[in-house]
């Protein structure tokens, strides 16, 4: 079955989406994510999705989601790399990712969730 | 392109009409499964690539299309959608029109309005979809099925 990557590094999970995906592949994702939460004890989730050029109602719905599931196991999500295009189409949609930390890039992000490349 | 015929009109509607004399080269596509979503998704990307769109314009469609061909296989029970190259003699322009023969709407209006769902989503489809293109129209019966139309202008 298809499915997205989920690297760890230390304790945080990356994920990066590059597929333009389904409702299904997306809801697995959200499923992977948290088993993988608890199963490595992650602190951190970085979701990357730079390479999607389109974030609908149901995709954004499953990004707050995860981030409100990671919350109550103790991890804290960061959303980064969206496109503007997405930005202004996601707002004018009626969607605000309340509640999800976002930053422009993978490195921001890491710094969000306290974490320094050395 | 692929041309995907699918089994004749869904449900009679006034909008199969419309733009008559301006439109071209209609296609139409099955919406059955999250897979036709994903491929509908890439046929509206290369038609708005095709007509140079913006970027921000491009989004929006598609991010348009993707909700309303959600719409049409959650609420709808699959249906198909025709998609349209227009040129009104001024702007090009592309159209789409999703057809199924499901329960329909019974309050437009309502549905119209920012979280209203009847199907636990954060009910932004319609509303959304219609702030997100040029020209918006909707035609749904009970018990005969649901029309949407949306047109993106090129600027």
């Amino acid at each position: 079955m298809e499915r997205i990557p989920i690297l760890r590094m230390g304790d945080l999970l990356l994920v990066t989406i590059q597929v333009d995906m389904h409702d299904r592949l997306a809801m697995q994702l959200q499923d992977d994510l948290t088993e993988r939460i608890v199963k490595d004890s992650a602190k951190g989730v970085l979701i990357d999705i730079s390479a999607l050029d389109l974030v609908d109602s149901f995709i954004g719905r499953m990004i707050s989601n995860t981030a409100a599931m990671a919350r109550v196991l103790d991890a804290r999500t960061v959303v980064v790399g969206m496109q503007p295009a997405v930005a202004i189409t996601l707002v004018e949609l009626g969607l605000t990712l309340h509640g999800v930390k976002t930053a422009l890039n993978v490195e921001k992000g890491m710094a969000l969730l306290g974490k320094s490349y050395k | 392109m692929t041309d995907v015929q699918t089994d004749a009109v869904l449900f009679e509607t006034g909008l199969l009409d419309y733009r008559r004399q301006q439109r071209t080269g209609r296609v139409t596509l099955p919406l059955r499964s999250d897979e036709d979503v994903v491929g509908l998704r890439k046929q509206v990307r290369e038609r708005a690539v095709a007509i140079a769109l913006s970027l921000v314009d491009q989004t929006k469609l598609v991010t348009a299309a993707s909700e309303l061909g959600r719409n049409t296989i959650k609420y709808g029970g699959g249906g198909e959608v025709h998609l349209d190259a227009l040129d009104d003699g001024v702007r090009r322009g592309i159209g789409l029109l999703f057809v199924d023969a499901g329960q329909g709407i019974p309050d437009i209006d309502n549905a119209l309005r920012d979280g209203f769902t009847t199907g636990g989503g954060l009910g932004l489809g319609l509303g959304g979809s219609k702030r997100l293109v040029d020209e918006f129209d909707i035609d749904s019966r009970p018990r005969e099925g649901t029309a949407v139309l949306i047109v993106k202008w090129k600027r």
